[in-house]
């Protein structure tokens, strides 16, 4: 036991702690506020704590719990909403009132609840770490698998079949002399890695919905994207989105550092809206971790990490499991204050130099794998980053920039002008693109990716008439030049805009996008056609297929078919 | 806790005292301070050492020696006092009562730090707040509970907005029980008085509480300022079941604040010299806004703040549009036209407006209306610089009708003069009116079942 010596916002110094571990968690002061060891010297500890530390007293003791920073793994998980360290925020809120206070501790997996177990594993079968002995229906959505923890390895002796607790012994496993008792619940720490078998190769999209996401830039299951903007380009929107409509098994939301009142909207609304394969809500999948900006800062740092383990838990039962983390700047941020209270060395713009590395670290923990058990499962990785004034040349970006592969870019201009999602379509990427276009032109349609290329083709051509078009007005273009800004219009309007809160356009399947793309591609065409056969521009632009074209993202699947019939018909294509 | 008082100072420095030879000492612990000439001060502990602790003094150190300077550890940390009676009373920036009206007979002693409320327990804002302004009415709709600031620059008429919203705000005219907390942070007396002036006229004085700390009054002050405002806010708004407009103004000299104890800390310096956790520290302030679940009261905050030079990525309007659920933003070319609001609608932006407007709270054509607004006036716009380059002649009729929509917009609608109250109906009748400048199949933006109900031709 030590006892602590200095006390500075999060960052507390304790003596007589030799013997403490990296990394371990620690219980600070007489109310036992948690923090966690990030240096050691000697026999002096310094913690960060996760707690607000007003009244802290050097003097108080300091006790070690012998184990790094955990989580709790088990049936209970899902539709659960934690703070950074996996306390349960609806649990605290009933024990303890709106406000949080400190020293308040509850288990993250509530004891009482109980679960129905049935094992897939009999007497005499040999197990090892990873392998699934049974399974316990955990939402209406999703079978938990129940796994054996790390450590583990021999003979089931015994396995029980029934309703459960999470603290009731379910199954025994002998190996040599010793016999392990299992219960559904294990523990992991946070900031380690969960072993996989082998990494695969991403080659199946995640698909959310989106058109500009789906089409232009898409993301693999397994992958990982970054969604920098500056403040009101709609990261959060975004991120919110995705949560909701793309087609992963399992949801973790991980909001960090960021607005209350969005981490309400989220709650309010995700038991509400409806899953587009199951019809069932869409809190039957999700666990949200919410730790606010006004929440302690070091908490803040633990958040994502918490978030990425227990999504690597789900995907170790075979699911395919995709994180938002909004925003990695704020956890950024809290890396900086930590290090800065520390004193060390800074690197760029007073970020620790070791800040590449921990992005690095982060987003390396996606991946499409096969597990342990021989299931394969994914974990997406999709990152917001607010770079202050907007500016991407930071290094929160920059670094961040280095190990995703898909760079949603949100623009500010076009946020101003109400275009949303406001992913600027010239700057952003997507290195999955080619190797994704199997799936797409197998599942969706053949001319998937002849369709894109000529829809990017014709933006691309469009902002360069557009430079000219500012110096010579549009009356000095050809014809054919205006017919493609006509055109380029109609994709950045009709399709590339895309309204949340519409209740058919928040979400649209990749047919519909294809068909949608098709048509417009299609028009491209036709009104070349018609142009050249001597009608005006006018004459084009007014036919009343332009505006229903126009009104195609809100048609329903019904009517959108007999509109995409009608008008392909039309122009005898 | 037992008071320790020491005479052991042994550095000045800047708004900070190292005080020596101390115990038991607890990090963020007040202090009362006593002059040799006499002369009462307070501070705060900042960091708490075994035998040491840095201690910041919120009115200053100058005439502080470091011989007869008597430093009491008060064994609390800040506390305010707050009750009803605070409806219609003017306090320092500290928090003390300055309007010799006498003491306050406290019901209860808040920390001015306050806590963090649970996501949990929040309830997500969606009552229409009407300013009576149109730009923000119906394109950037204020809701109960909402933070949402003001970015404005020196020169810009933002005080007399910001006193415009409160008085015409529906909150203050409801029979419900409503209050105006109103900090002033570093302005001018001469700015406050503005205030007060205007409060006096609307005849709500007495539903609103005041904090002062003027241009004049110590600077580390205004760390306090701001937390004792919300403190208040808190106490009228959950404990009262009040709804709470809180005013809080400038916002950037609490920033300099902050960061003038930063360097006197010799903390590594972010951005411009603002501390690394200016984040942190702002969203304690701004995330103290909102409702919570099973209570009556709301805090609606309106902070306003300076951009320095007109800089929208300065730091400090930058930090604070990442956490405010949207920002107003003035413009001072608009200013110069002679338009007032002079309020800049691109860039501006309210968070929570989808879940504030609709059938229900205003009218079904609501959204349709603003995002045509936006995506009309950004267009036209856009045509106003091509005209400048390629002259007017060049224009097709399509453009031409977006240049007259756009200085239609704003002329009629967001301009209209400090004491104009609309309703979200007359402003949504101006908006049909200006929208008829434009061609109907222009109106991409709008539900054609609107357009055909609305629409003037």
């Amino acid at each position: 036991m030590g006892r602590i010596f200095r006390v500075t916002g999060s960052a507390v110094e304790a003596d007589g702690m030799r013997g403490s571990l990296m990394h371990e968690m620690v219980e600070v002061g007489n109310e036992k506020l948690l923090g966690e060891i990030i240096r050691l010297d000697g026999d002096t500890a310094f913690i960060q704590v996760y707690e607000e530390t007003t009244g802290l007293t050097p003097g108080e003791p300091v006790r070690g719990t012998g184990k790094p920073l955990s989580v709790e793994l088990g049936p209970g998980v899902l539709k659960s909403i934690y703070d950074g360290i996996q306390r349960p925020l609806e649990v605290i809120k009933n024990e303890h009132g709106d406000f949080i206070f400190r020293g308040i501790n509850a288990p993250s997996i509530d004891r009482k609840a109980k679960w129905d177990f049935t094992p897939s594993v009999k007497k005499g079968d040999s197990v090892k770490p990873g392998d699934i002995i049974g399974t316990v229906p955990e939402t209406k959505l999703i079978v938990h698998k129940i796994m054996v923890p790390k450590g583990v390895e021999g003979n089931v002796e015994s396995i029980k079949k029934g309703v459960f607790t999470v603290t009731d012994v379910i199954c025994t496993v002998k190996s040599g002399k010793q016999t392990h008792k299992l219960t559904m619940m294990q523990t992991w720490p946070v900031r380690k890695p969960r072993p996989v078998d082998e990494k695969l190769a991403p080659e199946i999209p995640l698909l959310t919905g989106q058109r500009v996401f789906d089409t232009f830039f898409p993301l693999a299951k397994g992958g990982t994207a970054a969604i920098p903007g500056g403040f009101g380009t709609g990261k959060t929107v975004s991120q919110h989105q995705l949560a909701k409509w793309s087609d992963a098994s399992v949801i973790v939301y991980v909001g960090c550092g960021e607005r209350g009142n969005e981490m309400t909207e989220v709650l309010e609304e995700f038991p509400q809206l409806k899953d587009p394969k199951s019809g069932l809500p869409l809190m039957e999948r999700t666990v949200m971790i919410a730790n606010t900006s006004n929440m302690p800062v070091a908490a803040r740092e633990a958040s994502v990490y918490t978030g990425i383990t227990l999504a690597e838990y789900y995907r170790d039962m075979g699911y395919d499991v995709a994180i938002m983390a909004d925003s990695t700047s704020r956890w950024a941020e809290a890396m900086r204050e930590m290090s800065s209270k520390l004193e060390e060395i800074p690197g760029e713009e007073g970020y620790p130099a070791y800040l590449a590395s921990r992005l690095a670290d982060f987003y390396e923990r996606s991946g499409r794998v096969k597990n342990l058990n021989g299931t394969t499962g994914s974990v997406s990785i999709i990152g917001a980053v607010s770079p202050p004034g907007g500016d991407f040349s930071e290094p929160v970006t920059q670094n961040t920039l280095k190990v995703t592969r898909v760079f949603w870019a949100l623009d500010t201009t076009l946020a101003d002008r109400r275009h949303f999602p406001s992913i600027n379509w010239l700057t952003s990427y997507s290195l999955y693109t080619t190797r994704l276009d199997d799936w797409f032109v197998g599942n969706v349609g053949k001319e998937w990716s002849h369709l894109r290329g000529k829809a990017m083709s014709l933006l691309q051509k469009e902002s360069e008439l557009r430079e000219i078009v500012q110096l010579v007005g549009p009356d000095a273009l050809p014809v054919s030049e205006r017919i493609i800004l006509e055109v380029a219009r109609m994709l950045r309007e009709d399709f590339l805009q895309q309204n949340a809160f519409h209740e058919v356009d928040s979400y649209c399947n990749v047919e519909k996008q294809y068909r949608m793309l098709k048509v417009i591609v299609s028009f491209n065409k036709y009104a070349n056609k018609l142009i050249s056969s001597g009608k005006t521009i006018d004459d084009v632009m007014n036919l009343p297929m332009v505006t229903e074209i126009g009104r195609m993202k809100y048609m329903d699947e019904k009517a959108f078919a007999e509109s995409y019939n009608k008008i392909i018909k039309e122009m005898g294509d | 806790m037992a008071v320790k008082e020491y005479k052991s100072v042994e550095r000045v420095f800047g708004p900070l005292i190292v005080v020596n030879k101390i115990r038991d000492v607890s990090y963020n612990e007040m202090v009362e301070i006593e002059t040799s000439s006499g002369e009462k001060r307070f501070g705060q502990v900042l960091d708490a050492m075994e035998d040491k602790a840095v201690v910041q003094l919120f009115e200053g150190t100058s005439e502080l020696d470091t011989k007869g300077t008597k430093v009491k550890f008060l064994g609390e940390s800040m506390k305010l006092e707050v009750s009803e009676g605070m409806l219609g009373r003017i306090f320092s920036g500290a928090g003390r009562p300055i309007d010799r009206l006498g003491k306050l007979v406290p019901e209860d002693r808040l920390d001015v730090n306050g806590l963090p409320i649970n996501p949990a327990s929040r309830e997500f804002p969606r009552e229409f707040i009407q300013t009576g302004i149109s730009a923000i009415d119906a394109m950037n709709t204020v809701v109960r509970g909402q933070k949402i600031p003001i970015f404005s620059a020196s020169g810009l008429p933002h005080n007399e907005l910001a006193a415009q919203i409160a008085r015409q705000a529906a909150v203050l005219k409801s029979k419900e029980n409503f209050a105006v907390v109103f900090a002033a942070i570093g302005i001018t007396a001469e700015e406050a008085h503005f205030f007060r002036n205007d409060f006096e006229k609307s005849g709500a004085i007495e539903r609103i509480v005041t904090f002062l700390n003027l241009a004049d009054d110590p600077t580390i002050e205004r760390i306090i300022t701001p937390r004792a405002a919300l403190t208040a806010a808190e106490f009228l708004a959950f404990e009262k079941g009040m709804h709470v407009l809180v005013i809080l103004t400038d916002m950037t000299n609490y920033c300099e604040a902050l960061r003038e104890v930063s360097a006197a800390r010799e903390e590594i310096p972010g951005r411009r010299g603002y501390p690394g956790y200016m984040y942190t520290d702002l969203a304690m302030l701004y995330e103290r806004a909102g409702r919570i679940k099973g209570k009556k009261g709301s805090i609606t905050q309106l902070p306003i703040l300076t951009m320095p030079s007109d800089d929208i990525t300065h730091p400090v309007p930058d930090l604070t549009g990442y956490i405010t659920e949207g920002q107003i933003v003035l413009s001072r070319e608009m200013h110069r036209k002679g338009v007032f609001p002079p309020i800049d609608v691109l860039p501006s932006l309210s968070r929570l407006m989808q879940q504030g407007i609709g059938p229900e709270r205003t009218r079904d054509d609501h959204a349709d209306v603003s995002n045509q607004l936006y995506s009309g006036y950004a267009e036209g716009r856009d045509l106003r610089d091509l005209v400048a380059v390629v002259g007017e002649e060049a224009l097709g009729e399509r453009e031409k009708r977006f240049i007259e929509f756009s200085d239609r917009f704003e002329a009629e609608f967001v301009s209209q003069g400090s004491k104009d109250n609309r309703s979200i109906a007359e402003t949504l009748s101006i908006a049909w009116d200006i929208l008829s400048s434009l061609s109907e199949k222009d109106l991409k933006r709008i539900d054609p079942k609107h357009i055909e109900k609305y629409f003037k031709k």
